[in-house]
């Protein structure tokens, strides 16, 4: 069963499409990447996730069930941009939030106290949000997201404003929500997180979905069959197979050269044919990162 | 409905808990006897202590008496030029009156000169010694006695009884009325602006905090904009009720205090002298007993209900621009709207309901939901008949519905938009959004 599905979710607002028959598959237990670049849809796609608005056509189920207002409890959501109540104690915030998530009182008040312990910030209680750096206010944030264990968590760029230190306690904290068997949707520009953190991807461009699927898959299918060499003793390549894309001198006799492989070959018999012509010092395959594959996609997309 | 109730109680007890809220609530009944008090002693202390100015008098009619009741007058034996030029030159005078020689039937030419603008009832003062002065005058010139003219006068004070269905009777004095009108009318306009400024101040707050996204992912945001509400009508309620309660205890305490202290009769003439356009009562027993015989009850009940009803239907309208927008200063070019129906109903409630309840305009007003809450205050201690009062009820409720279903369809969107430019346009637009 999956965390959530999309089927054909569009959205239209009076001047534009927000979201065109988007479609998508959140295995559970992953981390998932939305991403996308700015006024892409995610905000919108998220927003419909968490009811705040409705799609106009189109379904999600969450966990093999249609979305509906019993859902709240299982979503956890961290809003890209941040708020709390500023003249209310941290406490009295959590609990409140908490109870709104559906916690009774009671929950609530033991389940914040427990939070607050771990991240070692109990002297917060009852200190007024207006008076907490912008740091401490996004760590009362990230508990007020999770606190009532929703099994789907939804982060919108969880991770500015956050110093490294606190970014790596955030990191520690979703890894190890995941392996207690929650599902994180994480929205977000940094390439560095994805590559890291997320297992799975869906990119939208201009309220389309144009690509979606393992963070592996997507990596085989963007491959290029391009390969790094570091080689002492310079050649040059006469098959029609191979194309030589670059090479550099690095120092003295040794060279880097970038090999393009034409047809798909494996790269054994490139290595077959580089050693008869050369030394071979390092061979690797040049995957393409998450960037250069997002960059790739919605740059083609706007030539379009 | 639960998340609502949520809401509500998170509303109220933020509000409640904040010293401001106990500060009004407790010191604004004390304040205003307080300010009643001191301004009564003040004038009390100022006629006693008040030295008569002196004003000099040229007067070549030779029918002037001094009436020294108001003013000191002291005579100058001269023509009016030396007597001008005496004056600029002396600081011990208030005035200068030039009584010139006059036709009793065209009493003209009479000029006061002073150094700075005189009061209009110092004016008035004299004019009104003048003419008293004139009138004698004549009736000297007539051959009328006094003494026949007082027998002419004659006083009639008109017992008012309301007579009731049932064929009760009882008595009713359209002044205390009136007061009654003015004091809930002013009431009404300034708690449905206090808080209906409120809500739109708290949504504001929330919206610019970025809070609301959080919270509309927990509750709809109708339900929020609902809590937000109700929230701060129970605030109001219970100031309201603190102040019945106060204000009760307090003229109690203070009228018991003052029956002792000071003879009745004076303190009726005290508050007459005070007030020109008030007049004394036949007696202050009488006064008393017309107080008491006006249904409080039945006034407050109608207040709450009125209240309630304006607020919600203000409410909703203060809520949507709150939404729309995103900070107060942005909200001010909405408030247009909102505000001329208050002020329509507040300037109908002096203009035509408290000069004629009963007129149909007066009627109408009290019906129309957008004006009914003050325009119905104003009437309600003169008796309303039940249709009138029914009609009026019931299309305050339609009235407020609507509103806040306008409202709700603004809000949903108008949160979530920041940096938008607003205009009456873009929330017709949110306002037709599906979902």
């Amino acid at each position: 069963m999956d965390a959530l599905t999309a089927h054909h979710v569009t959205k239209r607002y009076t001047n534009h499409v927000a979201l065109d028959q988007v479609s998508l598959t959140i295995p559970q237990q992953t981390i998932f990447g939305l991403l996308g670049p700015n006024g892409a849809g995610k905000t919108t796609l998220i927003r419909i996730i968490n009811q705040i608005i409705n799609a106009d056509s189109g379904e999600i189920t969450v966990f093999g069930e249609r979305l509906q207002e019993k859902h709240i409890g299982t979503i956890g959501y961290l809003p890209e941009e941040r708020g709390l109540y500023k003249k209310l104690k941290v406490g009295e915030q959590l609990v409140y939030l908490a109870q709104l998530k559906g916690l009774s009182r009671k929950d609530a008040s033991e389940k914040s106290k427990a939070w607050m312990r771990k991240f070692e910030i109990t002297d917060w209680w009852n200190k007024k949000v207006e008076d907490l750096s912008k740091g401490m206010a996004q760590k009362v944030q990230f508990i007020s997201t999770v606190m009532h264990e929703p099994r789907l968590i939804i982060l919108d760029e969880p991770f500015s404003g956050f110093d490294p230190v606190n970014a790596q306690l955030i990191t520690k904290e979703i890894l190890e929500l995941k392996e207690k068997g929650c599902t994180v949707i994480f929205s977000t520009h940094r390439m560095e997180t994805v590559e890291d953190l997320c297992d799975h991807i869906a990119l939208i461009n201009k309220s389309k979905k144009i690509l979606e699927g393992s963070k592996k898959q997507v990596k085989d299918t963007y491959r290029s069959n391009t390969f790094l060499v570091e080689h002492k003793g310079i050649f040059s390549l006469t098959s029609d197979n191979y194309e030589l894309v670059e090479q550099k001198n690095v120092e003295d006799n040794y060279f880097r050269s970038v090999v393009k492989a034409k047809d798909i070959s494996s790269p054994n018999q490139l290595i077959r044919d580089l050693t008869s012509v050369t030394e071979v010092h390092s061979f690797i395959e040049k995957i393409p990162t998450m960037s250069e594959i997002f960059i790739t996609l919605v740059k083609g997309g706007s030539d379009e | 409905m639960n998340k609502v109730f949520l809401i509500i109680q998170r509303e109220f007890l933020n509000r409640v808990q904040k010293k401001s809220f106990l500060i009004a609530t407790i010191l604004l009944p004390l304040i205003f006897p307080a300010i009643m008090a001191v301004l009564v002693y003040v004038s009390i202390q100022q006629k006693k202590n008040a030295t008569k100015q002196v004003i000099q008098y040229v007067d070549n009619s030779g029918f002037f008496v001094p009436d020294s009741s108001k003013f000191l007058f002291r005579k100058f034996d001269g023509s009016v030029d030396d007597a001008k030029k005496a004056f600029q030159h002396s600081e011990s005078y208030y005035g200068l009156l030039y009584i010139p020689k006059f036709e009793l039937s065209h009493p003209n030419g009479l000029t006061l000169y002073t150094k700075v603008n005189p009061s209009p009832s110092d004016i008035g003062n004299i004019e009104g010694m003048m003419a008293n002065r004139v009138k004698e005058l004549k009736m000297q010139k007539f051959s009328i006695d006094q003494k026949v003219l007082d027998s002419l006068k004659t006083d009639i004070s008109i017992a008012n009884v309301n007579v009731s269905d049932a064929g009760q009777e009882k008595a009713s004095n359209s002044k205390v009325l009136l007061g009654v009108g003015v004091a809930a009318g002013i009431l009404m306009y300034m708690f449905i602006f206090i808080y209906g400024a409120q809500i739109m101040q708290g949504i504001i707050e929330e919206k610019t905090s970025k809070v609301v996204e959080v919270i509309v992912s927990s509750v709809r945001p109708f339900q929020l904009m609902m809590g937000k509400i109700i929230g701060l009508a129970s605030v109001g309620l219970l100031q309201f009720l603190i102040w019945i309660v106060l204000i009760t205890t307090l003229s109690s305490v203070v009228l018991a205090y003052f029956g002792l202290q000071m003879p009745q009769q004076q303190m009726m003439n005290e508050m007459a002298q005070n007030n020109p356009g008030m007049q004394a009562g036949p007696d202050i027993t009488s006064f008393m007993e017309m107080v008491w015989q006006i249904p409080f009850g039945y006034v407050i009940f109608n207040f709450l209900f009125y209240f309630l009803g304006g607020y919600l239907l203000y409410g909703a309208l203060f809520a949507a621009v709150g939404s729309a927008v995103d900070s107060p200063a942005e909200a001010q070019q909405f408030m247009f709207p909102i505000t001329i129906p208050l002020l329509i109903s507040y300037f109908g409630l002096f203009t035509f309901i408290l000069d004629d309840p009963h007129s149909s305009i007066s009627v109408w007003l009290s019906i129309i939901p957008f004006t009914s809450p003050i325009a119905m205050m104003g009437r309600i201690a003169f008796g309303v008949p039940a249709w009138q009062l029914a009609l009026s009820m019931v299309s305050l409720i339609g009235g407020f519905m609507f509103t806040t279903w306008v409202a709700g369809r603004i809000y949903r969107v108008g949160i979530l938009m920041h940096g938008t430019k607003i205009n009456y346009k873009v929330m017709a637009k949110w306002f037709m959004q599906k979902g």
